[in-house]
C-alpha cells in the first residue's frame, strides 16, 4: 500500500474505528459474543473481527437467535459462512424457549416471532454468562438507535435505559458493569446502510442470495410484499403472486418485506440504496410500524 | 486470506475523507432547521421519514415543519420538546462524508456537549442575528476551544429577519473575534446564513452580494482537516496482543504482534521505537493488517506491530518514538468537566482510564471552576454535574501522556466511579510529571 499523504479513505477510517471497538471489548470482558443474524451487517461484523485478531483465531464465540421462521438461504449462507472461518457457533432456538414455556406462541395471521427472541437472546445470555454482545445495529437506522453509545449498557434484566447512558468521550469505552449485566457493543455504529454496502463491495464478501433480485411467491399487506411460506397465514383477499424481489434487511419471513427490484448484482445493489427514498426500515419492517416508539420500546425490555 | 483486502484498499471509495463536526444549539436557535436543511438539500432525509416528521408535527400542532422531530428519537425527548442526548446524523456528498455529532445547547447538558466536540474535527456555533453573541455563544465556543477542535464556524442566522444587513453580522464577527483571540481557537470562519430560507447553507445567497465567502456547505466539504493531526511523534498504544500459538495453526506458532490503532506518528518497517513503561529500544519488524505487510501505518489506522526483539509487551503499553516519547506521569494536571450529579471532591478516588490503561487516581487539589459563561476562575471546592475546572489528580501508577494540545488521544482521560461503574468525568491533560 502507499502511504498517500497519509489519508484515509473514509470506509478505511470507518473500519480502523472498529477494529479498535472490537480489539477494546476483547481485552476489557472476559465473555463475549457475536450475534450473528445472517444479514449483511453481520457479515461485515465477521469481516472487521477477522481483520482485528487474525491470524489468531476469534476471542469469543458467535451466536445465532434463530426463530425458526428465517429464510432458509440464510441458514445455509450461516453454515457456509462458519466452515469458512472455522469460528464456533452457538444456535440459541426460539422454539425451545416456546417447548420449554418461556414464551407463548404468538397466533394469527399476523404472528411473528420478533418479540419472543428478546427472551431467547436474553436467556442465552445468562446461561453462558456472556457479558458483552457484539450487534449490528446502526444509528443511522431509527431515532432511538441515533442517541445509542457504541458501549450500550444492560442491567440484570436486560433493559436498556436512555436516561443513564454513560457519556462516551473520545474513544474512551466504559465496559465495566457487574455480575449480571452486560453491555451491548455495536461497532458498526458509525456506519450507514450504503458504507456497508459499498464495503461489501470493497471487501468482495459473499451475501446471502436473497439480497439480490430473485423471482419469489409474493403477497401484498400492509403496502409491504411479504414471502409466501408455511410461518404465514393468509388474510382473506390475499392473493399470491410472482414478482421480480430482494430484500434489503434479513429478518423473519413474517415481518421482513421485500422490496421490487431487478439488481442482481453488488454493482446494481449499491446504485438502488445509493438512490433510494425511503428507509430500509420504512420499507421492509413491520417490527418497527407498530407505534412511534417501537424500537425504543423494544430495546428498553432487551431487544437487539 | 488477505487477497480481497489487498485489492480492496486500491478501489477507494469516491469521497476521500470524513469529516465529524458537531453543533450546539437550542430549539430558538434554528439549529435543528440548520440540520434539517443540510440533510434535507444533499438529499440525506428520506421520503417515509419526512413523512414521518410531517404526520407528527402535525398532530402535536406545532405548526411547522418540525425538523427537531428527525433526530430527537427518545420518548422523553419527544413528550418534554427538548434535546437532551447527543444524537448522530450522517449525509454524504460527492467530496465527503459527515458525521454530524447533534448536541444540546443548555448548560444543564454540558457533559453532552463535550461528549459530541469529544472527536469533531470542527464546530459550528449558532449565533441569533436579532440577539447578537449570548452567553451560549460564547459557552458553545469555550468548549470548542477546550475540547481543541482545531476549526469552528460561527454561522449568524436568522440574517432574512435584520433584512440581510451587512453591519449585524459585521458586528457579531467583531465582538466574537476578541473574545475568540482569549480562547486559542486556530480557525474561525464567520458565515452569514438563513436557515429557513437556505441562504448561504448550500447555495450562495443572492440577499447577501456583501459576503463574499463560501456558503457553510462548501466549506464542510473543503476545509482542511489532513493537516490537523500529529504526524509527527510516534503514539501506539498496545490494545491487544496477537498470538495464535495453537498446536493446530503451526504456521504462525512462533507469531507475536501487537494490535493497536496508530495515535500519533507514521510508523514504517525498521523504525526505531521506545516501548514504555519499561523503555526498552528495538525496531519494529513489520506492520501487519489482515495478512498485508504494509509500509506505513498512520493516524487513525488499526494494524498489528511486529517488534525485532522478543520483548514483554502488553496490553497498557505504549509504542513510541525514542526521541521525544511521552511523559510516564503520576501527578497529572487537568481541565475536568464533570459528569455525574455526584459532585467532584478532593481526597475522591476514582479508576482513570487512559488509551489503553487504567490506574486509580485520587484527587488532589481543585485549583478553580470556570465560568463558562464568562471564562473567569472562580475558587471552588467542588464540581458539580456540567462544571468545568482545574484539577490535580495523582495515580497509583504511571499513565503515558502527552498534553492535550499536543495529541488529543493521548492527552485525554475517563474518570470512573468504581462504585456505581458510572463515567464521571472527561480529562484533558495540560501538564504531566513522574513526581
Amino acid at each position: 500500500m502507499k502511504p498517500r499523504n497519509y489519508e484515509l479513505s473514509y470506509l478505511e477510517a470507518l473500519e480502523a474505528e472498529s477494529i479498535h471497538i472490537f480489539r477494546e471489548v476483547a481485552a476489557e470482558l472476559e465473555r463475549p459474543v457475536l450475534l450473528f443474524s445472517g444479514g449483511k451487517d453481520s457479515l461485515v461484523l465477521i469481516r472487521l473481527a477477522e481483520k482485528a485478531f487474525r491470524p489468531g483465531r476469534f476471542p469469543f464465540p458467535i451466536m445465532h437467535v434463530d426463530t425458526g421462521h428465517n429464510f432458509p438461504e440464510v441458514i445455509e449462507f450461516r453454515d457456509r459462512l462458519i466452515d469458512r472461518i472455522g469460528e464456533r457457533l452457538i444456535v440459541a432456538s426460539v422454539q425451545d424457549s416456546i417447548d420449554a414455556g418461556r414464551v407463548a406462541e404468538e397466533t394469527g395471521p399476523r404472528a411473528s416471532r420478533n418479540r419472543l427472541q428478546t427472551v431467547t437472546l436474553l436467556d442465552a445470555i445468562a446461561a453462558h454468562g456472556f457479558d458483552a454482545a457484539f450487534g449490528g445495529a446502526r444509528r443511522d437506522e431509527e431515532r432511538a438507535r441515533a442517541k445509542e453509545r457504541v458501549f450500550s449498557f444492560r442491567d440484570d434484566f436486560g433493559q436498556w435505559d436512555p436516561k443513564r447512558q454513560r457519556p462516551e468521550p473520545w474513544t474512551l469505552y466504559n465496559g465495566r458493569i457487574r455480575k449480571g449485566e452486560h453491555v451491548r457493543v455495536f461497532p458498526l455504529s458509525n456506519w450507514t446502510e450504503l458504507d456497508v454496502w459499498r464495503y461489501i463491495a470493497q471487501e468482495g464478501l459473499e451475501v446471502p442470495s436473497i439480497y439480490f433480485a430473485h423471482t419469489r411467491q409474493v403477497f401484498e399487506r400492509d403496502g409491504m410484499l411479504y414471502a409466501l411460506s408455511p410461518h404465514v397465514e393468509l388474510i382473506d383477499g390475499e392473493e399470491p403472486f410472482e414478482a421480480s424481489v430482494r430484500y434489503r434487511t434479513v429478518g423473519d419471513m413474517t415481518c421482513t418485506g421485500a422490496v421490487r427490484s431487478t439488481a442482481a448484482t453488488l454493482e446494481a445493489v449499491v446504485a438502488e440504496i445509493a438512490a433510494t427514498r425511503v428507509t430500509e426500515r420504512g420499507e421492509t419492517r413491520a417490527d418497527d410500524r407498530v407505534t412511534e416508539a417501537a424500537m425504543e420500546d423494544r430495546k428498553r425490555e432487551g431487544y437487539f | 486470506m488477505a487477497g480481497a483486502a489487498t485489492n480492496g484498499r486500491a478501489a477507494r471509495a469516491r469521497t476521500s475523507e470524513l469529516l465529524r463536526f458537531a453543533t450546539a444549539g437550542s430549539v430558538d436557535d434554528g439549529k435543528s432547521t440548520l440540520i434539517g436543511r443540510l440533510l434535507h438539500d444533499s438529499k440525506s432525509i428520506l421520503d417515509d421519514q419526512l413523512e414521518h416528521v410531517m404526520e407528527t408535527s402535525a398532530r402535536r400542532g406545532d405548526g411547522y415543519l418540525n425538523l427537531a422531530l428527525l433526530t430527537d428519537g427518545l420518548r422523553a425527548e419527544r413528550e418534554q420538546g427538548i434535546t437532551i442526548d447527543v444524537a448522530y446524523r450522517y449525509f454524504q456528498t460527492e467530496r465527503r462524508k459527515f458525521i454530524i455529532a447533534d448536541t444540546p445547547g443548555h448548560e444543564q447538558y454540558t457533559r453532552n456537549m463535550v461528549t459530541g466536540a469529544s472527536t469533531a474535527d470542527l464546530s459550528v456555533v449558532l449565533v441569533d442575528a436579532r440577539n447578537g453573541v449570548s452567553e451560549q455563544t460564547r459557552r458553545h465556543a469555550y468548549i470548542s476551544s477546550l475540547l481543541r477542535i482545531p476549526h469552528l464556524v460561527v454561522c449568524v442566522n436568522k440574517m432574512d429577519l435584520v433584512d440581510y444587513d451587512e453591519a449585524v453580522f459585521e458586528a457579531v464577527v467583531d465582538e466574537l473575534t476578541d473574545w475568540a483571540a482569549r480562547l486559542d481557537i486556530g480557525d474561525v470562519t464567520f458565515i452569514p446564513i438563513s436557515a429557513l430560507h437556505g441562504d448561504n447553507v448550500v447555495e450562495r445567497s443572492r440577499n447577501m452580494p456583501w459576503y463574499a465567502g463560501p456558503p457553510l456547505l462548501y466549506h464542510l466539504e473543503h476545509v482542511v482537516i489532513a493537516t490537523d493531526r500529529n504526524l509527527a511523534d510516534v503514539r501506539f498504544p498496545v490494545q491487544w496482543v496477537i498470538r495464535p500459538g495453537s498446536p493446530d495453526s503451526p504456521e504462525h506458532h512462533d507469531y507475536r504482534a501487537y494490535a493497536g490503532q496508530v495515535a500519533g506518528g507514521v510508523l514504517q518497517p525498521g523504525q526505531e521505537v521506545v516501548v514504555l513503561p519499561a523503555g526498552q529500544r528495538t525496531r519494529i519488524a513489520a506492520i501487519d493488517f489482515f495478512g498485508q505487510e504494509l509500509e506505513a501505518a498512520f493516524p487513525t489506522m488499526s494494524v498489528a506491530l511486529r517488534l525485532e526483539d522478543q520483548l514483554d509487551v502488553s496490553r497498557g503499553d505504549m509504542i513510541a518514538n525514542p526521541d521525544d516519547p511521552p511523559v510516564a506521569g503520576r501527578e497529572l494536571d487537568a481541565m475536568v468537566c464533570w459528569m455525574s450529579e455526584r459532585p467532584l471532591q478532593a481526597g475522591a478516588r476514582y479508576a482513570l482510564k487512559h488509551t489503553t490503561r487504567s490506574v486509580r487516581a485520587v484527587v488532589g487539589e481543585l485549583e478553580y471552576r470556570v465560568n463558562v459563561n464568562t471564562l473567569e476562575r472562580e475558587a471552588a471546592d467542588r464540581l458539580e454535574l456540567n462544571a468545568i475546572g482545574r484539577v490535580r489528580l495523582r495515580t497509583s501508577a504511571p499513565v503515558l501522556v502527552d498534553r492535550y494540545r499536543r495529541n488529543r488521544t493521548v492527552g485525554s482521560f475517563i474518570l470512573i466511579d468504581e462504585a456505581s461503574n458510572d463515567t464521571v468525568g472527561a480529562g484533558m491533560l495540560l501538564h504531566a510529571s513522574s513526581a
